[in-house]
């Protein structure tokens, strides 16, 4: 694969009791786009993602990654290349040790057991947590959970990196570490956060959902300037794009390329 | 309920291990084959679900005491017969190495008694029998109840056999009988009642959960004639070890006289017709031996044994020094027994401080 | 609720335990796991009314406590708390089993602590005036084997006590892998010690949540139990559709593999085969009693 283009065409998801999930959605995603996917609770991010990792069945429409079509037949080979981090760790994390957990994927995929190790040192050392591999989950704080659910993602080399509200529940520091983190990383990234600062830092791109439709694409730093869209979607701008409460001046915000 | 290491015989509970392992076998290769991998992480987190829910507690109206979730009936009317089994299973495990409950022994016979018949006898015969295709308010819960109470009635049973058939405690057959039954009446009513209870809650909110769980469960996945088959080998198993130890360790009470009198005493008159007679003494005098007290109608038993085999005098005279041995039991063995036990306890604590007093000045 | 958070602490302790760094943590959990079970299986084929031949089979647990460095007041506590169960069956034998099988006779006693010089502690015994009430001590078969179950318990729930602080939940369920359990019973093990965590905290979370909103001494009824065991099942339930998503993600074919380091090395053959010989010579031979005789005769 040598363009990881995540593309969805004309996407339209009902779920089964009636409720409309996604309207007629059309993007198309680059190699190494960072892009954030914002909307109030409800309008769709989720399912958006669940449907870009083959968990979720269009009801009509398509999707691509890289250049195969999403289907059952090719479904394997494309989790290959897409990482997903949930947002509760505590789901992704159901192995006994950490050292399992994260060589869960590497395992599936067949690897030789020195290749696996290596690759699960490599993935803890990336996101800072080396010295955990023998920790069992249950024993981790929020942000080692975070830290060790993206190295099981990791772990399996993935293209392109889907995240559901990283950010959530953690204590500023870890939040911190996480952007620095996620700075680094050259995958294609798509995130569905409500933390629009993060966004800011992290996306050049956003998508605002709202009622399962998409009603604004484009350069982040420009659409969180729209204060009436951010309004009509149950968002609000970033803090760091707002008056500071001492002087009241606006501070240029750190904004993603 | 939960039965203990402590009150049973080996013989029993491996002879349980085998039928609970068994089981858990034929179960997890009926999970393997019907290949729904999303089965796999729903069995855990069920398992885990069941532990935590029964530790909720509720208060039971009019009585005060509080009651919980069992579990065997509701997973099996959520997740089929054989997951319930597997899932029972692993909790009982879990609650056997952590808290204890019951002990690593007596496990096979936890398993049995608390998976067994709920999910294989109780649910499909009854509980899927009443609610399976149809359920309504009033046939859930008359089918759980039904079915809860027969599970825990069954259940109840079983640790009165084992623990009876173990013979470590004294406790009559019909006593703990007595003693088991109603109390696992009220239980079984509560378990029924609660499982009633939240599957009611659960086919109102998300009847699509307890559908899928009726149509995927196999009925009759275990055959009533390979149940009958298992728990006749089972009983043959029992009986045939049982009966093996039962002759290598006499009587209980005969064979702590054999301990506490010291053994160099009927070593020297051991012979065939010493042995008859002590077969000839214990069927004799077995049906009131717990009144037995004193050696004098000891003595007289004695006698009359002694007379109906009429034998040579050496015999006679050997059952004569084992009859006066018996009573009064040779209280210098029995204190060298006791400064010995004391002795052997003290060494065991010794060694205890001795290996991690050396551990930690390393 | 203060059960819930307890049972919870109390398994994170174990766990914590578990991880420790002695050469016992370290052997493989085969051993371990095998001679629990040949100690169990020991201990419990002693015959009913056998207290002394028990008493040497306490030199493993204390042993093994010993080594692994582990906390024994908690252990001896733990105990203590399961205590109850094996006692209100046991209490029976007393009561139905008066048959007296054993005589103390203190005279003896007496006799034997004059010689080896403990007259001292004779005199106590003379002014507590023990020595002119109590000639033999009758003990009935009841009480022998009331005690022998209790020691039975000690020594059983000890193991597996022991078992699991030197052990952990997830090398007992690797051992018993070994051991030819079926995965899927491994991986339903698995699971559930994982996800018993997560579960038990958000029974406590839905617990409190009604606590604090009922102003009363606040006695759970049904009508409101049966709801909120609904929703957590509920929930357990999404959550096993999540958890099966990830796994999905990261290429989950219905089969649980794990790369595991076990060896096999002389040192778990030798730790298993000593015990065992241990296990059968304490079996075979009644340690105490012969120790006593021994002794008595020399002094």
């Amino acid at each position: 694969m040598s363009h990881h283009i995540v593309q969805a065409d004309n996407l339209h998801y009902t779920y089964p009791d009636g409720t409309l999930g996604l309207d007629n959605i059309n993007f198309k995603i680059h190699h190494g786009e960072s892009v954030a996917l914002v909307g109030s609770n409800g309008a769709g991010k989720s399912t958006l993602l669940l449907h870009l990792i083959g968990c979720l069945t269009p009801t009509r429409g398509d999707i691509r990654i890289g250049d195969y079509p999403l289907n059952k037949k090719n479904l394997k080979s494309i989790r290959r290349s897409v990482g997903m981090v949930f947002q509760d760790p505590d789901d992704q994390l159901f192995m006994p040790t950490v050292f399992d957990d994260v060589a869960f994927g590497p395992i599936n995929l067949g690897l030789p057991e020195a290749e696996i190790e290596k690759r699960v040192t490599a993935a803890l050392e990336t996101v800072g947590v080396p010295h955990l591999i023998k920790r069992s989950p249950q024993k981790l704080s929020g942000g080692e959970k975070r830290s060790v659910a993206i190295a099981t993602v990791l772990a399996t080399t993935p293209d392109i990196l889907i995240m559901d509200e990283p950010s959530s529940n953690l204590d500023p520091a870890s939040r911190r570490r996480l952007i620095h983190l996620l700075k680094t990383f050259t995958h294609t990234k798509i995130i569905a956060t409500h933390d629009l600062d993060m966004a800011l830092e992290i996306c050049g791109r956003t998508i605002v959902l709202n009622n399962g439709k998409i009603v604004a694409d484009g350069q982040t730093i420009q659409l969180f300037q729209d204060v009436k869209l951010l309004e009509m979607s149950g968002l609000e701008k970033p803090l760091t794009m707002q008056g500071c409460p001492v002087c009241s001046k606006e501070h240029p915000p750190v904004i993603a390329r | 309920m939960h039965m203990a290491d402590a009150l049973i015989s080996p013989a029993v509970g491996g002879t349980m291990w085998a039928v609970s392992a068994g089981l858990i076998g034929h179960c997890s290769k009926k999970v393997k084959n019907e290949m729904d991998d999303q089965k796999i992480p729903l069995m855990g987190v069920m398992g885990a679900f069941i532990f935590a829910a029964q530790m909720i507690n509720f208060t039971i109206p009019v009585t005060g005491s509080s009651g919980h979730l069992g579990g065997g009936m509701i997973l099996s009317i959520l997740l089929g017969p054989h997951i319930a089994f597997l899932t029972m299973a692993s909790v009982l495990t879990v609650q056997a190495l952590f808290f204890a409950d019951g002990g690593l022994l007596a496990l096979g016979c936890n398993i049995f008694n608390l998976g067994f018949f709920p999910c294989f006898i109780a649910y499909p015969l009854i509980y899927k029998r009443i609610a399976g295709k149809n359920p309504t308010r009033k046939n859930i819960l008359t089918g759980a109840l039904i079915a809860a109470i027969a599970g825990l009635q069954m259940g109840a049973f079983a640790v009165v056999m084992e623990t009876v058939l173990s013979g470590v405690s004294e406790l009559p057959f019909r006593t703990f009988l007595l003693l088991m039954q109603p109390i696992h009446l009220a239980i079984g009513t509560v378990e029924g009642l609660t499982t009633a209870a939240v599957v009611f809650f659960i086919w109102r909110a998300r009847p699509e959960i307890l559908n899928a769980a009726a149509s995927s469960a196999p009925i009759g996945g275990i055959s009533i004639r390979s149940v009958l088959t298992g728990i006749a080998v089972a009983t043959l198993i029992t009986g045939g070890t049982l009966s093996w130890f039962a002759s290598s360790n006499p009587d209980g009470l005969e064979w702590a006289m054999f301990k506490t009198a010291g053994v160099e005493e009927l070593e020297t008159s051991h012979n065939l017709h010493l042995s008859l007679s002590e077969v000839q003494k214990k069927t004799a005098f077995l049906p009131d031996y717990g009144f037995q007290s004193d050696g004098s109608e000891l003595l007289l038993n004695e006698k009359e044994n002694s007379e109906e085999y009429g034998g040579t005098a050496a015999t006679t005279e050997a059952k004569k020094h084992e009859a006066s041995s018996w009573p009064s039991i040779d209280s210098g063995t029995s204190v060298s027994g006791l400064i010995g036990g004391l002795l052997t306890l003290t060494l065991a604590v010794a060694i205890g401080f001795i290996l991690r007093y050396k551990k930690s000045n390393v | 609720m203060a059960n819930l958070q307890n049972n919870l602490f109390d398994i994170f302790y174990m766990d914590t335990l578990a991880s420790g760094e002695t050469w016992l943590h370290r052997l493989d959990p085969r051993a371990k796991v095998l001679t629990t079970l040949i100690f169990v299986g020991t201990v419990v084929s002693c015959g009913k009314y056998e207290i002394s031949m028990l008493i040497p089979f306490t030199l493993y647990p204390v042993a093994i406590v010993a080594l692994a460095n582990l906390p024994v007041l908690y252990i001896i506590k733990k105990m203590t708390l399961l205590m109850p169960f094996a006692f209100f069956i046991g209490i029976f034998n007393p009561i139905m089993d008066r048959a007296v099988i054993l005589k103390i006779d203190l005279t003896d006693i007496f006799v034997w602590m004059d010689s080896i010089g403990l007259n001292n502690l004779m005199g106590l015994i003379d002014i507590i005036g023990l020595k002119g009430i109590v000639g033999t001590i009758d003990v009935s078969g009841g009480w022998i084997s009331f005690f022998s179950i209790m020691m039975r318990f000690c020594l059983t729930v000890g193991a597996a006590l022991i078992l699991i602080c030197t052990t952990g939940f997830d090398s007992v369920c690797m051992a018993l892998q070994k051991f030819g359990v079926p995965s899927p019973f491994i991986a339903q093990l698995m699971f559930l010690y994982r996800y018993m965590f997560v579960l038990i905290d958000e029974a406590s979370r839905m617990v409190r949540a009604r606590a604090l909103r009922t102003f009363d001494t606040g006695h759970m009824k049904l009508d409101l139990f049966a709801p909120m065991i609904g929703q957590l099942l509920l929930r357990t339930l999404d959550r096993a559709q999540r958890i099966h998503l990830a796994m999905c993600c990261r290429g989950f074919d219905g089969h649980i593999h794990m790369v595991r380091k076990m060896d096999l090395g002389m040192s778990e053959i030798l730790f298993t085969i000593g015990w065992f010989f241990a296990f059968v010579i304490f079996r075979m031979y009644n340690i105490p009693i012969g120790l006593g005789k021994f002794l008595s005769e020399i002094l």
